[in-house]
């Protein structure tokens, strides 16, 4: 064992009740940081895995129609003063598949879709609701929403004039699998065939899955089609008005999205964007939880230090005798950096034992109504070995102070006193 | 005073000042020789300087002025590091409160000085350590703490410590002063024996006029000066 970590082993075994004072109290801070890391954490992804459950990371879509302004001939002439936009349409992404080919191949994209969405009145018997059609192709479809997750009744067929709707419009029309309901669009929803007329389609499907979203909106709007018989309801012969699109990392979305922008001349909305509100709670939820950690390891960070401080005066008479008989300032030093670095390590262990139990049974304490728990406790291996590397980190910050101070005692000074 | 070319310890014209303000001179220039194998005592009364003069010499302090070659090296030229080096492989302290480390064993106090320079524990270190510990009389001793030594004990524990990097020079401030007649008196036995056997020169401060009678060289510190020195007078 090397000379440094033998010494500063026997220190801390000699002081063993203030040892074992601020190792709990390190214990404690380490355990309240990895409790409210797991908490946070487990809170947050799982936010944000029931808001990315139903969407795609990044939505492409046409440029939105606005009326060119042409200039005015001469100087003198009328100004045009105010555009009126125009109604948007549904309409087709140009050269879709070579879009989605060159979006598919940016780094960072992981599965892309063409899809069609767009306004419909679901109507069965006197029932009517406006509903989001939702024309998909289930294969590739399924690497960007896992709509098997989410089905309740019946299957996923989509071919021919087959829908999965959600369980509240279900619900609302009194639909069942195998029921059967109408689907029409407006002239103004579809697009322009080029005839002069824009398209409208209705169509009669059967209910063949009924999902439950877990939004009472989604329920009550989504119904899924595929995507050939969108097309045909929409007038979109052959066309697709989005690509959804997965990426890696759920926060390069809005970087990709950019991306998106820049290589295809389309509109590309993250996630991020279109859930900004989430964003800015899920940041302020970090920073409060950051706030309290670095209060607490500051806190720990004290505590080590004003031990090691005692310790210093305790033992200015034995590093004297140390430093007289051949230890040199470096080795002092590093005694009592070990010594932060063991009080951290030690600490860390205790710490993430109190933090694993507390997480646990407060996974174990907060549960739904039916008994599920609601929702997972990030705890895990990443942060125990972060948490023990930042308490390490902690206590041989903390002792700096005091091991300069014991490798600057004067062995002249000390032994002269006696 | 010319030194011979072999002089373990010379010291050329070293003063010691205290204080910015008020300056108070400790020593005034000493100029002193120590030859190897020499069993020297430093006397003089309180506030003479023997323990500055001690401090200097065993390079835990920097004199204001003057010079002090050890073993042929101007420590004045010495850094940090190669001055701790020098302290710790040639120089032993026996101080008269013993100081030894009470979270260690016997034998680890006397392994101390090894372990600071060799950086790890080693099979050698231990068996030397036990060695010395047998030559103080205390191998059945070796695994005791410090404090459940007595003062006696203690004291020759700190002998062994001192003695354990075989240092041509061992410093020795009052060995015997906290210490009854019967454990001082073998202390001292134990100082003149490692002498003898080792050739270990020993300067060694004492306020007791009967023990550095028994030594071989007495030399008397009065106001900062050297007010006598007895020169060699051979063993005894």
């Amino acid at each position: 064992m090397p000379f440094e970590l033998l010494v500063a082993l026997r220190y801390l075994r000699e002081g063993r009740t203030q040892t074992t004072l601020i190792l709990t109290g390190i214990g404690v801070g380490v355990g309240v940081i990895i409790f409210l890391s797991a908490l946070i954490t487990g809170l947050q992804r799982s936010l944000v895995a029931r808001t990315l459950g139903t969407q795609a990371h990044v939505v492409v879509r046409p440029r939105e129609e606005m009326p060119r302004v042409l200039a005015p001939p001469d100087p003198g002439a009328a100004r045009v003063t105010q555009v009126e936009r125009p109604a948007q349409r549904i309409r087709s992404i140009v050269q879709w598949q070579r879009a989605q080919a060159e979006i598919a191949r940016l780094p960072g994209v992981v599965a892309t879709a063409p899809t069609i969405a767009g306004p419909a009145i679901a109507v069965r018997g006197d029932g009517a609701s406006a509903v989001t059609v939702r024309g998909i192709d289930p294969a590739s479809y399924g690497r960007i929403v896992d709509l098997g997750a989410f089905l309740r009744a019946g299957r996923l067929e989509l071919d021919g004039f087959h829908a999965v709707i959600g369980a509240e419009l279900a619900r609302y029309l009194g639909l069942s699998v195998g029921d059967r309901f109408r689907l029409r669009v407006s002239g103004s929803a579809a697009a322009d065939t080029g005839t002069g007329e824009p398209a409208g389609g209705d169509g009669v499907y059967t209910v063949s899955g009924i999902l439950d979203l877990g939004n009472r909106d989604l329920n009550q709007r989504w119904v899924f089609v595929a995507l050939r018989a969108s097309q045909s309801l929409f007038g979109l012969e052959g066309g697709v008005s989005t690509i959804e699109v997965t990426v890696a990392g759920i926060y390069d979305a809005e970087r990709l999205a950019g991306a998106i922008t820049r290589r295809t001349g389309l509109v590309a909305d993250s996630w991020m964007r279109t859930n900004e509100q989430l964003l800015t709670a899920l940041r302020s939820q970090s920073a409060s939880s950051r706030t309290i950690q670095t209060f607490v390891g500051l806190a720990v960070a004290l505590g080590i230090a004003s031990v090691l401080a005692v310790s210093v005066v305790q033992k200015a008479r034995e590093i004297g005798i140390l430093r007289a008989t051949g230890t040199s300032r470096r080795q002092v030093l590093r005694i009592f950096l070990l010594q932060g670095a063991i009080l951290g390590l030690l600490g860390s262990a205790v710490g993430i034992a109190l933090g694993a139990a507390l997480g646990l049974l407060f996974a174990r304490l907060a549960r739904n109504p039916d008994g599920s728990a609601t929702f997972p406790v990030a705890l895990g291996a990443v942060l125990y070995l972060r948490s023990a590397a930042l308490a390490v980190g902690v206590g041989v910050a903390a002792a700096l102070l005091p091991a300069r101070r014991a490798a600057g005692v004067e062995p002249a000074r000390i032994i002269r006193a006696g | 005073m010319p030194a011979p070319a072999a002089a373990l310890l010379r010291l050329d014209g070293v003063t010691k000042d205290y204080g910015t303000r008020v300056v108070t001179h400790v020593l005034r220039g000493i100029d002193l020789v120590v030859e190897p194998g020499e069993f020297l005592a430093l006397t003089g009364p309180s506030g003479s300087g023997k323990t500055t003069l001690l401090n200097l010499v065993g390079l835990l302090d920097r004199p204001t002025g003057g010079r002090i070659v050890f073993r042929g090296r101007d420590t004045a030229a010495l850094d940090e590091a190669a001055t701790t080096a020098l302290r710790g492989r040639g120089i032993g302290f026996v101080f008269q409160f013993h100081h030894l480390l009470p979270a260690f064993s016997a034998q680890e106090n006397v392994m101390l000085p090894l372990l600071a320079d060799r950086g790890r524990r080693d099979r050698e270190m231990a068996a030397r350590a036990a060695a010395l510990l047998g030559e103080v009389g205390l191998a059945a001793r070796a695994a005791y703490r410090a404090t459940d030594l007595s003062g006696g004990e203690q004291q020759r524990v700190a002998l062994a410590r001192a003695l354990v990097m075989r240092p041509p020079l061992v410093l020795a401030d009052e060995p015997t002063g906290n210490l009854d007649t019967e454990s001082g008196d073998q202390v001292w036995r134990l100082l003149r024996a490692f002498n003898a056997r080792y050739g270990t020169a020993f300067v060694i401060v004492t306020h007791d006029d009967r023990l550095a009678a028994r030594c071989d060289r007495i030399v008397r510190l009065v106001d900062g000066r050297v007010a006598a020195d007895s020169g060699p007078r051979g063993g005894r």
